[in-house]
């Protein structure tokens, strides 16, 4: 019923007509050539069966790589759906289809939460970490009721994320907020770029995390102790569906001073934080993906690899630790910047 | 004629450790299960070998039930004084008399609670670790042996009671005696070979003596413990994912999950995978064995390794696990029973149904969890309830669904574990004759009275 509500918005002249297949052509997880590319994008397109709906590990980037917008990757995870083509063992993805079903009734808690408003998303072990200086004044909301669904792109079930969603966007509504900020960019990426593309309307403004982090970073500039520090950046997948909003993140290091270490596999050429990859129970390529990341790391000679997403923090944070970098969520670096790194409890 | 009693009790331990007063035989007259409460006498705390003998020796004259308690903690009421008498509360004897390093045993008292033992080891040879059952650190080591416990070494070395290498035990009529190696040497490296005495004493619950020295094995510990998940919907499928897993003999400790709760369980199953090494090397090494060894049942998209987040990861690896209590009170008011089933592994489908059925039928939720023991030759399956205390209709309901999980233990071919009395009888119900009979007259030979935990194994010749 939803599919039949919200199409995605996909012109197949402008991948019938492209030159390059960047989509499929600068995939870090598959190898395919140019002439290949176009063959299974014109098998895509058709609506047929590809290797790439095999074969794809969900990183989102080719979303990022298509410069003409034109969405290939919700085009394949869509197709995978309608063929039955599961990435992930069934009991996984039943696991994550149950996490998320929205419980009968709204948490009456959060009613009373005045903007600036910060939606948790499900990570209720980050309540604690939303505090101090660079959160005053801030209400934070989360649970089932504000879950984007968005994760669903990688286990072929992105029906269930149309059915959901308009649910979800209403119950944000009814709580009168007019922005919303996400603190995980999975959510952000949801209500714009997901939403967009599937002619779902938001009726809230959604505001990404870092935006929140350099508005208040400026406002505490005075404050801020420069943390001069070699850091790595992990970009997470849905970073990918909105790349518009990462010269934040620049600025934020900016002006916690910290230097974002030229590395092999950051920005456009990111690698995956692995955690999906092995959720697609692909272990080689998963052992292989984050050992190459992490080497890339510590030849770049970061001291900090810092994440903005909860999920890639989990993945990785062992591994990067084990090779001697600290890794740390971007808002808490931000912290160590306001509060000292001698009085950092983080 | 009970003042006489407990003027002699307070001859032989001293006033300090006797005691008839009500609200401390409370504590004994019950245990965190479900079973009918029963008031001892007195209850009474000796410190040795030669206090216990005298103890018994006056129980066994005056014919007085005894009835001898670790931390009474099987939530079966095992050590409910069903008959009253003496409760012989055994947590002074905690002395850890000897560890034999390289013969990697070590003899205790039968008092040493598990937490004291764990930390002992951690302290004095960090490379050597006992099988840990998932019990409160308060439990006895020996009390969990008597009951044929289990721990995270049972996959790989079976049933924590055939990790005995000694025993020292007090006869029900007084006479003191050694099982093992440790009957004609200073040496408690091993029961066997001789007679194998010590099943005459393992998994009798204390109806046939009183343990007060035990001889443990040991084992390699590892420096480095990892676990993984593996989720399944089928649960036919989990006979064939265990058997693949015990083949590669890369595991310490299989697990098993199923309960509705938290939502994301739902209609799943899962199998904790634990992994040790000395090196990331080594534990990379048996990870990759054993992922390959699912590797069909992935490729068929029937089974995955789930992602742990660190927080559950965290949990699964703590020893023991204290996450159990949470799901335990998962309907507050703190109430948990189970009937701990062992069963053939391939019945785990069908118990796994009668779980679900005896759940739904009494209107209450469940939880399961398993261990897999010895390289796959049985398994405990939990049928567990929570309940809540303060409700006593959440408790009645509670102690339906358990009766029924032991009828069903027996009616798919399994045998209850640590069962109560009333379950007890149900086993010698349906128990061969020949059996039956063996029993009695061993508990007629070794307690001529009567007096050892009567209600339990309660046999008429």
């Amino acid at each position: 019923m939803a599919d039949k509500t919200f199409q995605l918005k996909f012109d197949r002249n402008l991948c019938e007509s492209c030159a390059t297949y960047d989509c499929l052509t600068r995939c870090q997880y598959m190898e395919i050539d140019v002439e290949t590319a176009g063959k299974e994008i014109r098998k895509l397109i058709n609506g047929e069966d590809s290797s790439v709906l095999h074969n794809c590990v969900t990183c989102y980037a080719c979303e990022e790589y298509c410069k003409k917008g034109n969405h290939p990757f919700y085009l394949i995870t869509d197709l995978q759906e309608k063929k039955g083509i599961l990435p992930a063992p069934k009991p996984i993805v039943k696991q994550w289809v149950n996490l998320a079903i929205p419980t009968k009734k709204d948490i009456p808690h959060f009613y009373g939460a005045q903007e600036p408003v910060i939606s948790l998303c499900l990570f209720p072990e980050y309540v604690k970490t939303i505090q101090g200086k660079l959160f005053e004044g801030v209400s934070i909301v989360l649970g089932r009721h504000f879950f984007c669904q968005l994760v669903y792109l990688h286990f072929g079930k992105p029906s269930l994320i149309r059915e959901r969603l308009p649910k979800i966007i209403e119950n944000i509504a009814n709580h009168g907020f007019k922005e919303v900020i996400f603190f995980h960019d999975e959510c952000y990426s949801t209500f714009t770029s997901y939403a967009n593309a599937y002619g779902i309307d938001v009726p809230f403004r959604p505001v990404h995390f870092f935006e929140y982090l350099y508005n208040r970073l400026k406002e505490l500039k005075g404050e801020i102790r420069p943390l001069n520090l070699k850091i790595a950046y992990q970009r997470n997948c849905s970073t990918r569906l909105t790349p518009e909003k990462e010269h934040y993140l620049d600025k934020i290091f900016d002006l916690i001073g910290v230097e974002r270490v030229e590395r092999k596999y950051d920005r456009e050429n990111a690698l995956c934080c692995g955690g999906i990859i092995r959720s697609l129970q692909k272990y080689d390529l998963f052992v292989d993906v984050q050992r190459r990341n992490v080497e890339d790391m510590v030849k770049a000679k970061a001291e900090y690899c810092v994440f903005n997403c909860p999920a890639c923090y989990s993945s990785l944070a062992e591994r990067v630790t084990k090779a001697g970098i600290k890794p740390i969520m971007l808002h808490e670096l931000c912290k160590l910047a306001l509060a000292g790194r001698e009085n950092y409890e983080g | 004629m009970k003042d006489e009693i407990y003027k002699a009790l307070v001859e032989i331990v001293g006033e300090e450790f006797v005691s008839n007063r009500k609200e401390e035989l409370y504590i004994y007259s019950r245990d965190s299960g479900l079973s009918d409460p029963s008031f001892p006498d007195f209850v009474v705390m000796p410190k040795t070998v030669e206090e216990v003998q005298k103890i018994v020796q006056l129980a066994n004259r005056e014919k007085i039930p005894l009835v001898p308690a670790g931390a009474s903690l099987t939530l079966s009421g095992l050590t409910i004084p069903q008959r009253g008498g003496i409760v012989l509360d055994m947590r002074r004897m905690d002395r850890i008399l000897e560890l034999n390093r390289r013969g990697r045993y070590i003899v205790i008292e039968a008092g040493v609670t598990q937490g004291k033992l764990q930390s002992f080891l951690e302290e004095n040879c960090p490379d050597l670790c006992h099988s840990l059952p998932e019990a409160p650190p308060s439990a006895t080591v020996v009390g969990n042996l008597l009951i044929h416990g289990q721990g995270n070494l049972t996959q790989p070395y079976g049933f924590n009671s055939s990790m005995v290498t000694g025993l020292e035990v007090v006869l029900p009529t007084g006479q003191i005696c050694r099982i093992g190696s440790c009957s004609l040497s200073p040496y408690w490296f091993s029961i066997e070979p001789l007679p194998y005495l010590a099943g005459l004493f393992l998994g009798w619950f204390g109806t046939t003596g009183i343990v007060t020295k035990l001889g443990l094995k040991l084992f390699p510990k590892k420096k480095l413990r990892d676990v993984e998940l593996f989720v399944l919907e089928d649960p036919n499928l989990l006979v064939e994912a265990i058997y693949r897993i015990t083949h590669t003999e890369m595991a310490e400790d299989v697990t098993t999950i199923a309960q509705p709760y938290p939502l994301m369980f739902r209609g799943t199953i899962m199998i904790g995978i634990y992994i040790t090494g000395d090196t990331e090397e080594e534990l990379e090494f048996k990870r990759k064995i054993i992922w390959e060894s699912l590797g069909e049942i992935i490729k068929a998209k029937e089974g995955g390794f789930m992602a742990l987040m660190p927080e559950m990861k965290k949990g699964l690896l703590e020893k023991p696990m204290s996450s159990l209590t949470r799901t335990a009170d998962i309907l507050k008011g703190g109430g948990f029973v189970y009937c701990g089933a062992i069963i053939p592994i391939e019945k785990f489908p069908d118990a796994l149904r009668k779980l679900v059925e005896i759940a739904e039928r009494n209107g209450i939720t469940y939880a399961h969890s398993g261990r897999v023991i010895g390289r796959g030759h049985c398994m405990m399956f939990a049928f567990a309830f929570p309940f809540n205390r303060g409700d006593p209709e959440s408790m009645k309901k509670a102690k339906k669904a358990l009766h029924e999980s032991y009828a069903a233990t027996l009616e798919i071919g399994g045998v209850p574990w640590k069962p109560g009395a009333e379950e007890q009888k149900m086993i010698l119900e349906k128990m061969d004759r020949g059996t039956v009979e063996l029993i009695g007259k061993i508990k007629a030979l070794l307690d001529p009275n009567g007096i050892m935990n009567p209600g339990n194994w309660e046999v008429r010749l």
